[in-house]
């Protein structure tokens, strides 16, 4: 009786967002007189920090300061159409539209600068801490608030814009599956090392250490939430979770948190990430997203590093003790493959 | 930890920017952390009533009656509701992107079809009055036989879980009971391989388990407009969904959520509205309507269990040259979602691999389970599990290091993907490496220096001649056009096969096959072929 280490790995990519509906979504861009802006969207923050990510946006692409802008979602009465956020496509779907909208409104801001400034707009640029100037006289400058108040009650102006993101939808080819899913995706490799114990079919996680793809990574500490509770559902997912445990027998269904087993503090283990960040073509600043594909690769990296330690294959999720346990015993005993 | 490895693809940035790439504190975050933040279950109106659903206790069963009297005399009962009191009692989600055919309805009214489909509404003053009444309702039940195998609701003579589809299978494109993926020739890909290994993988059902169940909370407004204050995570689909099921116009509705504790595809099925709504509407008063936590995990939707089986050729050198994949999505007894997943599954095939010869089947079937819908991964993660697992079984079957086996068969730049799309923007090689530096797994040099952004294309980039199925579809089904779909071949001409073009050579010159014996491995993963 014994406890077997082993190391297994998973690789992955992910479409964002999903062409097959044609989903766009719509943003509203707008200033009040002092120069700070609304974005209103009806899209969802789930607690993935769309709200954050499409903030960033705004005010990256307007020019100005992050505290200048605010997001407000989500109220069908003042935010445009949006079909939800599901299928990653929050920050790639919502950032563009939003994107679309801060350009919009951008362009008439710099108009009523120019014509407080008397210069061509073409010559202005922003500094992104709220001022607008002359490129290459940095003096001759005016405050977005002075060019809100100027627009509002001097000329006439509404600082604002209207944003969409649509990718058209994509027709399936019945006989061959031909299509377009998707515009770009995400990537991501992950090594699980685990402890297999041969006398309780326990599976204990050791480290995991992985690489995303994700585009530019807009707001790393948001990335970075979504990618470690992303592993933690992994290992949920591949140890712990299902509402039919003896599926496709329906009985014996937990119904609360005493009966539906997840992870505790004690079951997790130091993950070590690495962020790589190739810009897709068409997400906003090169985004694609993080949301869904972090819990992918967990999965059958765990399912992988068990065969490494004891070598057993258990080809159905979740991994119980008592399927490792099953498996060890029908193979006579534990199996330990090459160290790696 | 999290480390950034800005010097990857840097050529490919602007790294020069003032708020994008800033770990910026986000907008709610002292809200969330402070327990100030609002979500729909925090609004108290006055007045408001709470509704509860009567669900089957059975998996499938004709309803022969429904007694609701003694419930409606039962204290605090302001209103019972039946199937026949909702306008449009039939639906499918994705009819708003005209996908597949009213399934579902949101009361059952002549079968129920899996174990906790509503029955029966009830409206009451208090939560506890609600299930009181609930406990007073007489369902006179004739049980039926059910199905909850995938495999065995194929099967000819298997219970009809869902009349809508009679076959419990979703139609594909009019036609078809499955969507299909053909590229290449697999057929002539296992022929010519050194190895054969096919597997069977499970996929469980899964809960979302989001801290806020599902809820929602609506109330008559001013001009006949309902105020709806909801869990949703798809706003206006929510919303266009209660605008069919009620029969009224989408500017009846003031819907308002947008801070959600926790989704993960979970709040996406419009569960709770259309009730909370039918309640106020038959009420006049605010009406909650709001998930206990075992309705949640039992009865609320699960991501969907898949079955897959998996069939790949691999040469000894660890080229993979054929993907066979034949695979199972328990929809449970409606479609949600699913049916989009498979297609979103078929679209995903054969992974991020170059594979030159790839070939899918994927099923949509009803089962008398809970209906499945999204979940984080839909249509994906269980396909991953599969594939992955069958990934490193393929390493040890040809004797190779399962990382430098990936990176040998990794897509590319400029390669052809199966669902005949150029590949672009690939990054799997440049994951793979930093993953083992960072876990301090060793590569062969060679295989440091492979790159996204080299070798691919090509002779890679070929779409391969592809045979269409010998058989055709005999006459289109009853299913409407959707815009989804694209006009179904002339069943007449189907194209004559031709010669397979030989294999796409190796992305670069072929590592030097294994020298272990791995190919003793496949009396227990395969059929060995040479």
């Amino acid at each position: 009786m014994a406890r077997h280490r082993g190391r297994g790995i998973a690789s992955i990519n992910y479409p964002i967002g999903m062409n097959l509906g044609g989903d766009p979504s719509q943003a509203l861009v707008h200033s009040n007189p002092s120069g700070k802006f609304t974005v209103s969207l009806s899209s969802i923050d789930l607690g993935q920090g769309m709200k954050s990510v499409t903030r960033q946006i705004c005010a990256e692409t307007l020019g100005v300061p992050v505290e200048d802008v605010y997001v407000d979602t989500a109220d069908s009465d003042t935010g445009p159409h949006c079909m939800g956020s599901f299928a990653s496509r929050g920050t790639h779907r919502v950032g563009n539209a939003v994107m679309a909208a801060a350009k919009e409104a951008r362009g008439v801001m710099m108009e009523a600068a120019a014509e407080e400034l008397e210069v061509n707009a073409a010559d202005l640029e922003t500094d992104g801490r709220g001022n607008i100037h002359v490129k290459g006289a940095p003096h001759r400058s005016i405050s977005t608030k002075d060019v809100a108040i100027a627009a509002q009650f001097k000329q006439g102006k509404t600082i604002s814009g209207r944003g969409i993101f649509l990718v058209p939808l994509s027709a399936v080819d019945p006989e061959t599956g031909e299509m377009s899913p998707a515009t770009c995706y995400a990537h991501a490799c992950l090594v699980a090392e685990v402890e297999v114990d041969d006398e309780t079919g326990e599976v204990a996680m050791v480290r995991m250490d992985s690489a995303y793809e994700l585009g530019r990574a807009l707001n790393p500490r948001l990335v970075e939430q979504q990618l470690v509770g992303g592993a933690w559902m992994g290992i949920s997912h591949a140890l712990f979770e299902t509402t039919e445990p003896y599926y496709p027998d329906p009985s014996r269904g937990p119904r609360d948190f005493v009966e539906y087993l997840m992870p505790g503090p004690g079951d997790i283990c130091p993950h070590d990430i690495a962020v790589l960040e190739r810009p897709a073509a068409d997400g906003p600043f090169g985004a694609k997203g993080p949301g869904e594909m972090c819990a992918n690769p967990v999965m059958p990296a765990v399912a992988n590093a068990i065969f490494n330690a004891v070598g057993v294959r258990v080809d159905e999720l979740p991994i119980t003790p008592e399927k490792v346990l099953r498996a060890i015993k029908a193979q006579g005993g534990p199996r330990p493959q090459a160290r790696r | 930890m999290l480390e950034l490895r800005k010097d990857i693809f840097a050529d490919e940035r602007d790294d020069n920017l003032n708020e994008i790439g800033k770990g910026t504190q986000r907008q709610d975050m002292l809200g969330h952390v402070t327990g100030a933040s609002t979500y729909f279950n925090d609004h108290r109106l006055q007045g408001m009533l709470h509704l509860k659903v009567l669900r089957s206790p059975h998996a499938h069963a004709r309803i022969r009656r429904i007694d609701t009297a003694e419930a409606e005399r039962s204290p605090g009962v302001r209103r019972v509701i039946r199937g026949a009191d909702v306008p449009r009692n039939l639906n499918t989600l994705l009819s708003l992107i005209n996908f597949g055919k009213d399934d579902e309805p949101t009361l059952a009214f002549d079968k129920v079809r899996y174990k906790g489909e509503p029955v029966v509404a009830v409206v009451a003053d208090r939560d506890r009055e609600a299930f009181e009444a609930l406990a007073r309702v007489r369902v006179d039940y004739e049980p039926l036989p059910a199905v909850f195998d995938v495999e065995e609701a194929l099967k000819a003579g298997a219970p009809v879980v869902n009349e809508t589809y009679p076959k419990n299978t979703f139609t594909y494109h009019d036609i078809y009971d499955h969507q299909k993926l053909r590229f290449g020739d697999v057929e002539r890909g296992f022929a010519g391989a050194d190895h054969v290994l096919e597997q069977r993988y499970q996929m469980s059902p899964i809960e979302h388990a989001p801290t806020e169940t599902n809820g929602s909370i609506a109330a008559p407004d001013t001009n006949g407009r309902y105020v709806v204050y909801t869990s949703t995570q798809a706003l206006f689909f929510s919303l266009d969904t209660c605008a069919k099921i009620l029969d009224l116009p989408s500017n009846t509705f003031h819907f308002i959520g947008g801070t959600v504790g926790g989704g993960f595809g979970g709040k996406v099925d419009t569960l709770t509205e259309p009730l909370a709504i039918l309640g106020a509407m038959l009420t006049g008063r605010p009406v909650r309507y709001l998930f206990g936590r075992e309705e949640e995990m039992q009865y609320g939707p699960p991501r969907g269990a898949e079955r897959i089986f998996l069939k790949d050729g691999v040469m000894r050198d660890g080229r993979i040259v054929a993907r066979k994949v034949r695979a199972y999505f328990d929809s449970g007894a409606y479609t949600r979602l699913s049916s989009y997943a498979v297609v979103k599954c078929a679209a995903h095939l054969p992974g991020p691999y170059t594979i030159p010869n790839v070939y899918g089947d994927i099923y949509c079937i009803f089962t008398n389970r809970t209906p499945a819908t999204a979940m984080r991964g839909f249509g994906v993660t269980a396909m991953d599990f599969a594939i992955e697992c069958q990934m490193d079984k393929l390493a040890h079957l040809v004797g190779m290091d399962p990382m430098e086996f990936r990176i040998l068969n990794a897509y590319r730049d400029g390669d052809m993907k199966a669902h005949r799309r150029e590949a672009k923007n690939t990054a799997l090689i440049e994951c793979v490496q930093v993953a083992a530096e960072k876990a301090k797994w060793p590569l062969r040099e060679e295989f440091k220096r492979m790159s996204s952004r080299k070798d691919g294309g090509g002779a890679r980039a070929a779409v391969p001649a592809t045979a269409a199925d010998p058989r055709a579809p005999a006459r289109p089904a009853a299913q409407q056009r959707t815009p989804y779909d694209r006009t179904p071949q002339s069943p007449a001409a189907p194209e004559p096969p031709r010669p397979a073009p030989p294999p796409p050579g190796p992305p670069t010159p072929a590592p030097q096959p294994a020298a272990h014996g791995a190919i003793r491995f496949s009396s227990v993963f395969g059929l060995r072929r040479r």
